[in-house]
């Protein structure tokens, strides 16, 4: 391995499985997590998120018992934390479609080590945004047939699916229900590979059922690299839909601030941006646990870096073109909305908003940056932040100086607001780590499918 | 039990949960270490005469298909067909639940058109489509299946860890149990056993 190290190839391009592992350590190293005692860490993360996660189904019982006045939410600003946070979680999300569609067609190998756990993280994600708008109905046992066309006695008329509300609904219902389908598909041969290697009796029949009997044979390969490229195919343009769509809530409406053409592909750099940061930050906590530095590494790391960078930009020539069409479109009631989010009683969120999204990622230009763990850790935790103030600034600020001055006012969010956006991250970090104990958190026969060619380059190189 | 098969056998039921039909035994598996090998394997198998095979690998391996002599699978087509029910679901819903069974008129616009019902149409183009992939690629492999033969293999577990299978059935014309263990340990094969069916 000596000579490969001076390789200049090498040094441009470090292998993405590092440690000289086979393919038995491979499955050993991904599937030991599955089957031992997890780390003390590993408690103590999970009886945190657990109490936050009891927070949050105690601050629903609240609200369902009480009535949608528990949040802050009041005329003007109609949509407050509630929106903020489900704009906030879907675009979470996004990275991990990114990551196991997009790179997928792109033949980005390194998506590899990471697709399976930000997959989870999107699915968990969109669990916790989903909450949002159900609860908003304030009856969500009847949500069902406000928000799905189900004939029924208690309305006795349909939706109007011309309302961007609906299009949303159906949006994200099919975002959840393809990710699903796309990260079991991913599962199952790694389910079997569970199920071969499983010492117990029941971890034997619970995977054996859960992969449905996989061989791996060739017939079967064929048709499931068949069916993974065309879910990732679907994925591609849906994954660009949905934020899309949650884009058309605001854009069609005629609220200056918010009726602008720009929304859809701002909102989709902008959900990519926070949904990498959210990687990072899940993946840097779950290499350091479990570590799993051979798999998951500083090039991974650093890929990542780069995207939230580029994003990052995006987000920031979005929040400046923003300002150059409402000064160009010479209405005043636009400019007087643009003027005041920077300056008006929200400036705090607005600056808060700028530094963390426009200005932190610009460390990553610097490779030293990008591939520092703690920098990468704090940037992402900042991006994060920063993301949601943008959501927050974006509704708040439009919404709070209404046409008539009569009927400003200033949006200050309850306790319960508070307490209900807590407890997602709790319900999140519940899953996640549930998540992480209990399945393979990397997806071994794609692992093994990089280091099958990984192998064959380094013949080619030896020669 | 012979009973319960053939009440079995007279059920009109799909055929992954009825036991497949077939001889005595399964055929011959032999074990390689690397996907090079039971390439290598496969091609040899095939001048040799043996038509009927299948391979069990960890990971997808590129060029088995065509070593097995396996085609396209037909999933695309599935996938269309269901991609286009989606398609035409939506436009359905849309335009009979707004403007046929219950007119719903918002600010004087058309009952139906068809510019805000595109996202609609392409969410449920995309549901149905991904339902089809998934439905599909598991009626195209049997799954569930929770019986197969190949399981008696006696190291099986490292199918779907870091061996490469190769089974010669014992469906194949040329299947002689014994001249293909001795076959597949010549061509490399670390352990080639007759697996009963």
């Amino acid at each position: 391995m000596a000579d490969l190290a001076i390789d200049p190839r090498m040094e441009l391009n470090p292998p993405l499985v590092q440690g000289g592992m086979t393919y038995a350590d491979v499955t050993e190293k991904v599937a030991a997590i599955t089957e031992q005692a997890p780390p003390k860490q590993w408690y103590i993360a999970l009886a945190i998120s657990m109490l936050l996660a009891g927070v949050l189904f105690a601050s629903l019982g609240y609200l369902v018992a009480t009535g949608i006045g528990v949040w802050g939410n009041n005329s003007p600003v109609g949509w407050g934390w509630d929106i903020t946070n489900f704009v906030w979680w879907i675009g979470i999300g996004h990275a991990g479609t990114l990551i196991s569609a997009i790179l997928f067609l792109f033949r980005q190998r390194w998506r590899t080590s990471i697709n399976r756990a930000a997959e989870a993280m999107t699915l968990f994600a969109v669990a916790c945004a989903g909450i949002y708008p159900l609860f908003h109905t304030g009856r969500p046992w009847r949500a069902a047939y406000w928000l799905f066309p189900m004939p029924n006695e208690a309305l006795n008329m349909w939706q109007n699916f011309r309302s961007p509300l609906m299009w949303d609904v159906f949006a994200v219902s099919t975002y959840a229900t393809v990710s699903a389908l796309f990260w079991y598909v991913g599962l199952i041969p790694d389910l079997a590979t569970l199920r071969d290697r499983a010492k117990t009796r029941i971890r034997q029949v619970i995977f054996g059922i859960m992969s449905f009997g996989w061989r791996g044979g060739a017939r079967q390969w064929r048709h499931y690299e068949l069916a993974y490229l065309l879910l990732a195919g679907l994925s591609t343009p849906l994954v660009l839909s949905v934020h899309s769509i949650v884009s058309f809530d605001f854009a069609t409406s005629v609220i200056p601030g918010w009726h602008t053409t720009i929304f859809p592909p701002y909102f989709v750099a902008g959900a990519i941006f926070s949904g990498f940061a959210m990687v990072v930050t899940l993946m840097v906590g779950a290499r350091y646990l479990y570590n799993l530095q051979d798999l998951i590494t500083i090039k991974h790391l650093e890929n990542m870096c780069k995207v939230m960078l580029a994003t990052g930009m995006m987000v920031g020539f979005a929040y400046g073109t923003e300002f150059f069409i409402a000064w160009y479109s010479a209405n005043p009631f636009e400019r007087y909305a643009f003027v005041n989010r920077a300056f008006g009683p929200y400036w705090w969120a607005y600056w808060s908003m700028i530094i963390c999204n426009v200005v932190s990622p610009q460390f990553f230009w610097f490779k030293r940056f990008r591939t520092s763990i703690p920098v990468m850790f704090v940037l992402s935790i900042f991006i994060n932040i920063g993301m949601w103030f943008e959501r927050f600034v974006i509704i708040a600020t439009s919404l709070h100086r209404d046409f008539l001055p009569s009927s400003w006012g200033y949006f200050s969010p309850t306790i319960i607001d508070i307490s209900t956006f807590v407890g997602t991250m709790g319900l999140f970090m519940t899953l996640f780590l549930l998540f992480l104990r209990f399945l393979p958190a990397i997806a071994i026969s794609e692992v093994k499918g990089v280091l099958h060619q990984q192998i064959n380059d380094q013949k080619g190189m030896a020669h | 039990m012979a009973t319960l098969d053939r009440i079995l056998d007279r059920l009109p039921l799909p055929a992954f949960l009825k036991p497949e039909e077939q001889g005595k035994h399964y055929g011959v598996i032999g074990d390689f270490d690397t996907p090079e090998d039971l390439l290598r394997a496969i091609r040899t198998a095939r001048t040799a005469g043996y038509s009927r095979m299948d391979a069990y690998t960890p990971f997808p391996i590129h060029g088995i298909d065509e070593a097995l002599g396996e085609g396209r699978s037909p999933l695309g087509r599935i996938v269309i067909v269901c991609g286009l029910l989606g398609l035409s679901l939506a436009i359905l819903l849309q335009w009979w639940t707004g403007a046929v069974d219950y007119k719903l008129v918002i600010a004087g616009k058309p009952l139906f058109a068809f510019e805000p019902s595109v996202p609609i149409m392409f969410e449920l183009s995309v549901l149905l489509s991904a339902f089809g992939a998934v439905l599909g690629m598991l009626a195209l492999n049997k799954l569930p299946q929770y019986y197969h033969p190949a399981f008696n293999y006696s190291k099986w577990a490292g199918a779907t860890n870091d061996r490469f299978l190769l089974v010669i059935e014992a469906t194949d014309p040329k299947f002689n149990a014994e001249e293909a263990i001795k076959f597949l340990n010549a061509t490399g094969s670390r352990h080639s056993e007759l697996v009963e069916a």
